[in-house]
């Protein structure tokens, strides 16, 4: 559905990420994984066009992104404090709308069902300056939902949000995603969550692609000790991998 | 109604039936018995009704543009006056009427300066302090201030001019006629189409240079016509009607208050309060020491600065 070929992305001559060969068929949910600094944000956001990069991208047949493809939600989202919830949500019909446009009664169902499925039907009048951490990161992914795009790029949904939040969230796009069919790409720190939600799981580190496979193949102690340091313990349950923080003294 | 009070209220008493009689009489087919004298109709005529559409006009585009500023700079204190550019706008106009250049050179040259003004503000407050408001407002305090530095030299060099130049810059509508108002026509109507435009735009541009990228919009390209149209906006208001200021701060803020944040209201609804605004503020200009008038500048300035204040504690609670 989505690939990148032999992206790479340099920042003053020094080169931090790539090249770097991904494809992400229909429907799967793969997960970016990897210390800070390893590039999981620079993918996403070169596929959004907005860091310079050398490599291609292709989307679907097509061998160039166009603004009706990707839903981007950043790391760090910029939340006017004044605006309306259903006001914000409706800025992601924006490539829809033509230049000098205005919001058709489409845009506006769109918007209105965006917010129904993201749960935020009763806030839609709200500042979002009074919602909460995790109603904020729902009006960002009804947003991103308004879109209509068939991938959703999102760069680390959980890190502001505390756990059952967090997994409430991911939930909610996993839903989503069976529903409509959704292509997702996710760069995420929680190794855990990302083993029990994504299909396969892409290990960056130092920009280039370490390993990739089943989270059950990537999330070994082995591994992650070889990218995060030696303070990584991986137990099983039921669900899968549970990767847990260890102090290195009590080895 | 304000129009009509405007057209109603000055210094030789007409009566409302003769007013509305004669304005009825000038529709095309239409013949009815008025009532005014040939002095009285060129009165109302001649002097009052190019005044009161004056006002409305220099309203609206100065509201609209305060709007569009706020929108672009992300700053809710953003204004013609406090970016520096009515200052820029002012100090190309006295250059142009030093050099006895005709009234039609003055919004050009308005525009040279005013457009000078605002990309140097926005320059030195990325150079100082990044994206704050205060940043901001003080870079625009101190290019207003070299561009008045530099007017005030300009004029101490050029005393013949001084007198005009002067009576100018305090802002008036007193000595306006139908000329001045075709002057500033076709700048309004280009500024303000570039705005309404762009009313949407603004919207997303609130979510800052990535997201607005990521949701197709050309940045660079919305902040470039927008500004542009403010600046012209600005420039041709000033360059016929002198410096009035905050009437940018206080209109779209009055109106963000009323219907919320977004400016897809705030862009439309800030042309006709801000046209009503400043009628409302020449008929105080007009009346409160009459049969003398106070310059509509000192009006606008006494409702506006105690506005920016209650703005700027607002503020200070947010952030």
């Amino acid at each position: 559905m989505i690939s990148w070929q032999g992206v790479s992305v340099s920042f003053d001559g020094r080169r931090v990420l790539g090249p770097v060969d991904m494809d992400v068929s229909e429907g799967e949910w793969v997960g970016l994984i990897g210390p800070n600094g390893a590039g999981k944000s620079t993918m996403i956001k070169a596929a959004v066009g907005l860091v310079a990069h050398e490599g291609a991208f292709s989307v679907g047949l097509r061998a160039s992104l166009a603004g009706l493809d990707l839903a981007w939600m950043p790391q760090r989202p910029h939340l006017p404090d004044e605006m309306s919830v259903a006001n914000y949500v409706l800025l992601g019909r924006t490539p829809h709308i033509g230049y000098l446009g205005s919001e058709s009664v489409h845009d506006l169902e769109a918007t209105a069902l965006a917010l129904e499925r993201a749960g935020l039907h009763d806030l839609a009048d709200r500042r979002l300056a009074t919602l909460s951490g995790g109603e904020a990161q729902r009006a960002v992914l009804a947003r991103a939902l308004a879109q209509e795009a068939p991938v959703l790029l999102l760069d680390e949904p959980t890190s502001s949000l505390d756990i059952g939040h967090g997994l409430e969230v991911l939930e909610m796009i996993d839903h989503l995603r069976v529903a409509d069919g959704l292509t997702v790409v996710t760069a995420i720190h929680d190794l855990t969550l990302a083993g029990q939600f994504t299909d396969r799981l892409v290990l960056l580190n130092d920009g280039v692609v370490v390993c990739e496979g089943p989270p059950a193949e990537v999330l070994t102690e082995e591994r992650l000790r070889a990218s995060y340091g030696h303070g990584i313990k991986v137990v099983h349950d039921g669900n899968g991998p549970i990767v847990i923080p260890s102090r290195k003294d009590h080895d | 109604m304000v129009a009509t009070a405007g057209l109603l209220i000055g210094s030789v008493g007409l009566r409302a039936t003769g007013v509305l009689g004669a304005l009825i009489d000038r529709l095309p087919m239409i013949s009815v018995d008025h009532g005014l004298t040939a002095t009285q109709l060129d009165v109302l005529l001649e002097i009052r009704a190019p005044r009161v559409v004056m006002g409305a006009m220099v309203g609206a585009i100065l509201a609209v543009a305060g709007a569009g500023y706020q929108g672009v700079f992300r700053n809710p204190l953003a204004d013609p006056y406090l970016l520096g550019v009515a200052a820029g706008a002012g100090l190309g106009a006295t250059l142009i009427i030093g050099l006895g250049a005709g009234s039609g050179w003055i919004p050009p040259f308005a525009f040279a300066g005013g457009l000078a003004s605002v990309v140097l503000t926005y320059a030195l407050s990325r150079t100082v302090g990044g994206r704050t408001t205060t940043s901001l407002i003080l870079a625009g305090v101190a290019v207003a201030a070299f561009a008045t530095a530099i007017q005030t030299f300009f004029l101490q060099r050029n005393n013949d001019t001084l007198r005009e130049v002067y009576s100018w810059i305090l802002g008036r509508l007193t000595t306006i006629g139908w000329s001045e108002v075709g002057l500033l026509l076709p700048y309004a109507a280009v500024a303000t189409v570039a705005l309404v435009a762009h009313r949407r735009h603004l919207d997303v541009l609130a979510l800052g240079d990535e997201e607005s990228a990521a949701l197709g919009i050309d940045v660079a390209r919305v902040r470039l016509l927008v500004v542009g149209g403010a600046t012209l906006a600005t420039a041709a208001a000033v360059a016929v009607s002198g410096l009035i200021g905050f009437v940018g701060i206080i209109v779209p803020h009055t109106v963000r208050l009323i219907t919320g944040w977004s400016y897809r209201v705030i862009i439309p609804l800030s042309l006709a309060y801000g046209a009503v605004f400043l009628m409302l503020a020449d008929l105080g200009a007009r009346t409160l020491i009459a049969p003398a008038e106070l310059p509509i500048g000192v009006v606008t300035a006494f409702v506006g600065a105690p506005f920016f204040l209650l703005v700027l504690r607002s503020m200070r609670g947010s952030s």
